[in-house]
């Protein structure tokens, strides 16, 4: 046996932070806004909670700056699960990000939901220690939050409108880049880093390994298992459901199956059997219908 | 240690209801083995060995629960080898699924801020270890080796042929213990006990 604890400890390593969302794969991290919601959310099945004051349906709905939430109800929620606690920063917000670290959530979404802070810039997340994931509708996108120290990513889609298309389109899109990536030469990449406005390393990166550097989850529309299932065979490597579950008539059966679905993607008959007898989902709205000052994908530069 | 490919045909499942499955299986591909994932109990059928990754243990236990996993998972680590990470290791213990006679405790280094990464020493060598929200054991029966401690606390452990480690070797480029899995399951080797 040998006995450690003299060894140097090295804490807020880039592989310590990605490494907590290697862990959460194959999960889902369902937004929640009260301690009694992430009991439920826990005990269904979620990998991780997101605590919030609204969800995006409502702050659809509501209208006006959409802030961080109060420590107070952050707090409550931890105390509430053992499951792995995320909360959301305004973009750019470095001082909500500070407060979120300060009370100790496991990581922090720099979040388009919530009213940009900032109109040309996000936060150095290298200076945290607490690891960040950031949205992306593109690999361009994706790329320039990993650089600025996300170590995670969750593809946009269109947060509290139930409509399962802009997610998959920006999924596709990721892929579709990260191939077009792999085809080029080294010269294309130069050009290809100033095409996606990208930090030219990652770009090699990237197109050397065929895969982003970290976790890439799908988020903004999901409403049902079967939309689960969708992200998860277009590549998504877990899901984020914000108002698909408690916007919806029986929120505890349907977090159970998201999670089923999300596990067994593969298999239709299972995706079926958990896609059985669930009750209303959540009132939708079709994203085409949003004029583009409603559409909160736009938000991050 | 061997860096070599393992044994043709030597079936190793990773239990993937949930969490970090894929770097382990990529781990044991790389290793040669015949790798699958284990969703049902169908699927541990005609398997040499198991891994059993981290991920959230609270996620894990209601999956196992769902799948009607935990008698399947009992009596095939009665009888092959088994390699559990993190909370893999939780889903071990007592209070779990009770192949291995310890006891656990949760997040027991802190929250994610307190997750590290550190050179464990380990028989004269050592292993880079990757703690994310670990766990430590907290209490072990008489049948069970300790292999590794921080602040006190055993890490790693060893009980027959199942080997629980609170760490993630599979996030630090570390194989030796995916190679042992498969020297196990393909008869006879050990090492650095």
């Amino acid at each position: 046996m040998s006995t450690n604890g003299h060894e140097p400890r090295q804490e807020a390593t880039f592989t310590v932070k990605s490494g907590l969302a290697e862990m959460l794969k194959g999960g889902v991290i369902m937004d929640v806004v009260t301690p009694e919601e992430a009991k439920i959310a826990e005990a269904a099945g979620a990998c991780a909670v997101m605590a919030l004051e609204r969800v995006p349906a409502d702050i659809r709905r509501d209208g006006g700056v959409a802030r961080m939430s109060d420590p107070e109800m952050i707090q409550g929620i931890q105390a509430a699960v053992t499951i792995p606690v995320m909360a959301k920063a305004r973009i750019g917000h470095f001082a909500e990000a500070q407060v979120l670290e300060a009370l100790d959530v496991d990581y922090i979404d720099e979040s388009e939901v919530l009213t940009p802070a900032d109109e040309a810039n996000h936060i150095d997340k290298w200076a945290f220690k607490v690891p960040f994931v950031c949205g992306a509708t593109n690999l361009g996108e994706a790329l320039r939050r990993i650089g600025e120290g996300a170590a995670m990513i969750r593809s946009k889609g269109e947060a509290g409108t139930g409509d399962i298309v802009n997610a998959v389109t920006h999924l596709r899109r990721i892929n579709r880049e990260l191939r077009r990536l792999r085809t080029m030469d080294a010269s294309e990449l130069y050009t290809a880093a100033k095409e996606l406005g990208s930090p030219l390393p990652l770009v090699q990166q990237v197109a050397r390994e065929g895969r982003l550097p970290v976790v890439l989850f799908c988020a903004g529309g999901i409403a049902t298992p079967a939309d689960a299932s969708l992200v998860m065979q277009l590549g998504a490597e877990g899901v984020f459901v914000g108002s698909g579950i408690f916007k919806s008539g029986d929120p505890e059966r349907r977090a159970r199956a998201i999670v089923e679905a999300t596990t067994h993607f593969r298999d239709p008959a299972r995706v079926a059997a958990a896609s059985t007898g669930l009750g209303a989902a959540m009132e939708s709205i079709e994203t085409a219908k949003l004029g583009a000052d409603q559409q909160l994908a736009g938000r991050g530069w | 240690m061997n860096d070599g490919a393992a044994p043709a045909g030597v079936r190793v499942g990773v239990l993937a209801l949930q969490g970090g499955f894929a770097a382990h299986a990529a781990i044991l591909d790389g290793l040669g083995a015949d790798v699958s994932e284990v969703r049902t109990p169908d699927d541990l059928v005609g398997l040499d060995a198991l891994v059993m990754p981290g991920g959230e243990s609270t996620v894990m236990s209601l999956g196992i629960v769902r799948e009607g996993l935990a008698d399947p998972i009992v009596r095939f680590a009665d009888t092959h080898p088994v390699l559990a990470t993190c909370a893999g290791m939780i889903m071990l213990d007592r209070d779990h699924l009770g192949v291995l006679d310890i006891t656990t405790q949760r997040n027991a280094f802190g929250r994610q801020v307190k997750s590290f990464e550190t050179d464990l020493a380990w028989g004269g060598d050592t292993v880079h270890a990757v703690f994310i929200r670990a766990p430590w054991v907290s209490e072990w029966g008489a049948a069970v080796d300790v292999l590794a401690e921080v602040d006190g606390h055993p890490v790693a452990v060893r009980q027959g042929a199942i080997t629980a480690l609170a760490f993630h070797p599979e996030l630090s480029g570390e194989r030796r213990f995916h190679d042992v899995l498969i020297a196990q399951a393909t008869g006879s080797r050990n090492w650095s006990s």
